[in-house]
């Protein structure tokens, strides 16, 4: 068990570092953040001056090395348009994005789930039928599209909620139902397939031969089989809290993590980028990390001898 | 005497392809029962359709009497106590019919709490017993294991103790050991007998092979095409099959014994559900087919006390292998 | 290229195999002493713990002969079959093909021979192509050894469709569109396309219908009278094994226990496993006392001291347990792999 666990962390260790690494290197060869901070004709030496207090005239694999260094010390580095520690930067948006991407989840968990359970149980039926084409189009409709249309109709059209910004609770709910929508349409045709995958199999039969009725046969048999293959897409979502709502805060204005993102790159502001993907890729590990650990609590079939 | 079970014109279609074409079988109280066929004859389904176990595009028609219940359109409360309390079922490949994330005392104590209302240490010492009863090594360690800890032999073990839970009258095997290897059926197949002994329990053992189905049960029913084409004491249908598809059956089982021949086989295959030919449904392969053959499906006629064959040449006793 | 040649027996009683010829029929195939072994993992904590598949099994296939492989699951028959043909590398012994030793997987003589030694196996469905109609699979070995000119290829099609039992018209079809017997015959038909020498059949008939069973047990007989293959009869059917085998190898456990001619082997076994396996096979007619063997098939990975049969085993004694019994033939030219088969005399002298 504590080997298994170590390869994990280990991992998950390592993924963390390719990313960070990654958008490293990538930032810094994609433009000079100088230029963009200082305004098109400030005079060389100031934008020198710039360069040298941000340590941006060193070599790359120099500037890599004080970067991890300072990583390890816990120290972020610090944003280069208005000089404040990244770490904070970013945290204090934290709870502006949760506002939205939580109760988003709840959405997806809340409508998605039972209405691929329903679809299934209810196979080729009107309501299956209906179920499916509305998870189609939820999920192949872009965000920022529906997130648009949202807008024109409730905002414009009725004026019955605001179209942006973060003032009152009101603000909320067409982000946040933009978000959940997507990911119900997703979490309904998966979980659709599972169910109808299990309900397929010969053990379900043998529950009905038994004599148990066909609703404690779907809660007990089928649905904590189905919950394995479904418990993976959750866990995605769960570690998409934080980075899954980058296009639709943009739409609305949102002041959360995804909108600092956006400007951050945008300004090449190093510091606050390299935190901001750092935060993401540390939430989505531990979130699959804590989906592994969830098979082996739901599926006795991973513990135990294996043949390699 | 009233049969315990009563099955009259049965028939079965999906999508309108007729899978079952009218059957008629009794089962009397602690008799064992065999029923033969190749896959696709419907020997399985007829059972599945007589506890409503298809699925809901199965178009059901006929009567199955239990006692004096009928059960095919019953309401589902009523089929859920019979499925389990009267007629317990088990089928093939045992690891896959057993649920993988529950361990096997629980799904035992499941069957034992619907049909006779135990719980708790009471319903664990019962299922502790029932393994027992089956030939389970270690049977208390087991209750707590999980399917795939177990051998296929085991797990059939795990599943006939889990239909025996509910005390049934009939017990109906689909199959039980195919999936195993010769010496673990062996096992089964003794056990089986044993609790029919022990219980009175009827028995109704689905199998393709002859040879099981022979060795274990006092009346065979061959199945051919949604039909029964012939029904007789065990003995009798081995010693003198009077269907000419039974009677292939038999020559194209290779002896183990005595002179080795060339095996008779029957020329052709089962016809497909949607192509099922006018008139006898062997007539296509049969080797002693007459004009009348394809004109109507013969009706299954008593040809000797006990012995019915859906044949018009039946009453003759062909002795040679027809099929060279 | 050369036509097929012409079926020279006539319907009706094939000839006994014992009876077929008074010259020794030259060895094709020679394995000795094979052994294969896997690793597996006792847990995620565990260490790896070597399972021995096959341990030491040494056989002769002979030219127009067959020898059947029968035992349970997983006593390695399969894995046998596929160390015979060279498609898994053993890890100690090694096999002999017409007089040369087999050689590496995978190299250019190793694909050469595939053309002489060929594999059926036993799901039919699984072992053609979904998307290729049959014809194109059957002539797929032709191209690939170069046999014939493309032109020709059609024709050699038709006759081997022809000579499974199949229509020319079937070549165009695909395998779903065929019954399970048809498939298994064309999946015959392209093993012979190149006119093998050996055919190594792994449990063949098991996913086939009593009545299709029988008209492939025929086929290949016929085949085998006609083309001279040796062939290779892997299954758990004892009556199969027996119906198509000149000589049968009872396999445990990785090991052969007994060998010997089917009939004698079937009516008399001499090994307290081939006698359980023989009591053990469902029977119309009169029951006799069977023997029902406890417990359950071992496991390979844990393989018991001395015999390995010795934990089920009703006759065993305490000699079963130290030593493991070499396969030794017996006076009547049975081989047998059991202390107690060999008589007293073997027991008084290990004792």
């Amino acid at each position: 068990m504590l080997r298994f666990l170590a390869i994990r962390a280990f991992r998950a260790l390592l993924t963390i570092v390719l990313v960070v690494t990654f958008a490293f290197v990538v930032l810094r060869l994609s433009g000079d953040p100088a230029l963009l901070i200082m305004s098109v004709d400030a005079p060389p030496e100031a934008v020198e001056a710039f360069r040298r207090a941000w340590g941006l005239d060193e070599p790359l694999w120099v500037q890599y090395a004080k970067y991890f260094n300072a990583i390890l010390h816990g120290d972020l580095g610090r944003s280069m348009r208005d000089g404040r520690d990244a770490i904070l930067l970013v945290a204090e948006r934290i709870p502006a994005t949760l506002a939205l991407t939580l109760p988003a989840l709840a959405i997806k968990l809340g409508i998605g789930i039972p209405a691929g359970i329903y679809a299934a149980l209810h196979r080729n039926s009107l309501a299956d039928r209906v179920v499916m084409l509305a998870a189609v189009a939820g999920f192949t409709v872009p965000s920022f599209v529906l997130g648009l249309v949202l807008v024109l109709v409730f905002a414009v059209q009725l004026g019955w909620l605001p179209s942006g910004g973060q003032e009152s609770w009101r603000h909320a709910i067409l982000p946040v139902v933009t978000l959940g929508l997507g990911g119900a349409a997703v979490l309904a045709r998966f979980t659709r397939s599972a169910m109808l995958e299990v309900l397929g199999q010969p053990y379900i039969r043998t529950a009905c031969a038994k004599g148990v009725p066909w609703a404690a046969v779907v809660r007990n048999h089928a649905l904590p089989n189905a919950a394995i293959p479904t418990v993976t897409i959750v866990g995605f979502m769960v570690g998409s809290l934080i980075a899954g709502a980058v296009v639709v805060e943009s739409v609305f204005s949102w002041p959360g993590v995804g909108r600092l993102l956006v400007v951050a790159v945008a300004n090449r502001d190093l510091a606050v980028v390299q935190s901001i993907l750092l935060l993401v890729a540390g939430t989505m590990v531990a979130a699959n990390f804590c989906v592994d650990l969830l098979y082996g609590a739901l599926d006795p079939r991973l513990r135990g001898a294996r043949a390699s | 005497m009233e049969a315990l079970v009563r099955i009259a014109g049965l028939g079965v279609s999906f999508d309108g392809a007729a899978a079952l074409r009218g059957i008629d079988l009794a089962v009397q109280r602690g008799e064992a029962v065999g029923l033969v066929g190749e896959s696709g004859c419907g020997k399985s389904v007829t059972w599945l359709a007589a506890l409503g176990l298809l699925p809901g595009r199965a178009r059901v028609t006929g009567s199955v009497r239990l006692g004096g219940q009928e059960l095919i359109g019953a309401p589902a409360a009523m089929l859920d106590r019979v499925r389990g309390g009267r007629i317990g079922m088990i089928f093939q490949d045992p690891a896959s019919s057993l649920n993988p994330v529950h361990r096997i005392g629980r799904q035992i104590v499941e069957a034992l709490r619907l049909h006779r209302g135990l719980a708790g240490a009471a319903a664990r010492a019962e299922a502790k017993r029932l393994l027992d009863q089956v030939g389970m090594p270690d049977a208390a360690r087991r209750l707590d294991a999980y399917p795939h800890e177990l051998s296929g032999g085991q797990n059939q073990r795990a599943m006939i103790a889990m239909a025996l839970a509910g005390q049934p009258e009939l017990l109906v095997a689909d199959e039980p050991t195919t999936a195993l290897d010769v010496t673990i059926q062996a096992q089964i197949l003794e056990l089986l007998q044993a609790i029919r002994r022990e219980a009175g329990m009827a028995l109704v053992l689905i199998s393709h092979d002859l040879g099981v189905v022979a060795e274990q049960c006092e009346r065979v029913a061959v199945m051919y095409a949604g039909r029964i084409v012939e029904e007789a004491p065990a003995a009798q249908l081995f010693a003198a099959p009077a269907h000419p598809y039974t009677q292939g059956l038999l020559h194209a089982l290779p002896p183990i014994d005595g002179p080795r021949r060339k095996l008779a086989s029957i020329p052709g295959g089962v016809p497909e559900p949607w192509a099922m030919p006018p008139g006898c449904a062997f007539a296509p392969r049969c080797p002693h087919r007459i004009a009348a053959c394809d004109a109507t499906a013969p009706a299954l006629e008593e040809r000797a006390p006990g012995h019915s064959a859906a044949c018009l040449l039946a009453a003759r006793t062909v002795q040679e292998p027809a099929f060279a | 290229m050369t036509a097929l040649p012409q079926s020279s027996s006539a319907h009706g009683a094939m000839p006994h195999p014992a009876s077929a010829g008074g010259a020794a029929a030259p060895t094709l195939l020679v394995a000795h002493g094979l052994v294969r072994r896997y690793a597996m993992r006792r847990g995620m904590l565990g260490r790896a713990v070597a399972l021995r598949a096959v341990d030491g099994v040494s056989l002769t296939v002979e030219r127009g002969r067959t020898l059947g492989l029968v035992g349970e699951s997983g006593c390695g028959k399969s894995t046998t079959g596929r160390l015979v043909l060279g498609l898994e590398p053993p890890d100690a012994g090694g096999v002999t093909f017409d007089g040369q030793p087999m050689p590496p997987l995978g190299s250019a003589a190793w694909r050469r021979l595939r053309a002489r030694m060929q594999m059926v196996f036993q799901d039919p469905l699984g072992a053609l192509d979904r998307r290729l109609p049959v014809g194109a699979q059957i002539a797929e070995p032709l191209a690939i050894h170069r046999i014939g000119a493309a032109a020709e290829r059609g024709a050699r099609v038709a006759e081997l469709l022809r000579v499974v039992g199949l229509r020319p018209d079937h070549a165009a079809r695909y395998p779903h569109e065929l019954s399970g017997g048809q498939r298994q015959r064309a999946v015959l038909a392209r093993a012979l396309a190149t006119e093998p020498a050996l055919l190594v059949c792994d449990e063949p008939i098991s996913a086939l219908d009593v009545s299709i069973q029988a008209q492939v047990m025929n086929l290949l007989t016929e085949l085998q009278d006609r083309f001279g293959m040796g062939m290779l009869f892997v299954s758990h059917d004892l009556r199969a094994v027996r119906q198509v085998s000149h000589r049968v190898a009872v396999m445990y456990l990785g090991r052969i226990v007994e060998e010997g001619e089917p009939d004698a082997v079937f009516r008399e076994p001499a090994h307290p496993y081939a006698q359980a396996l023989v009591s053990a096979l469902p029977h119309p007619g009169a029951l006799r006392q069977r023997i029902v063997l406890q417990g359950d098939p071992p496991n390979p990975a844990a393989r018991p001291s001395g015999c390995a049969f010795r934990p089920r085993c009703p006759v065993a004694v305490a000699l079963c347990a130290r030593e493991a019994p070499a396969l030794q033939r017996r006076p009547d030219n049975r081989m047998v792999a059991c202390h107690l088969a060999h008589g007293e005399a073997a027991l008084r002298k290990a004792a």
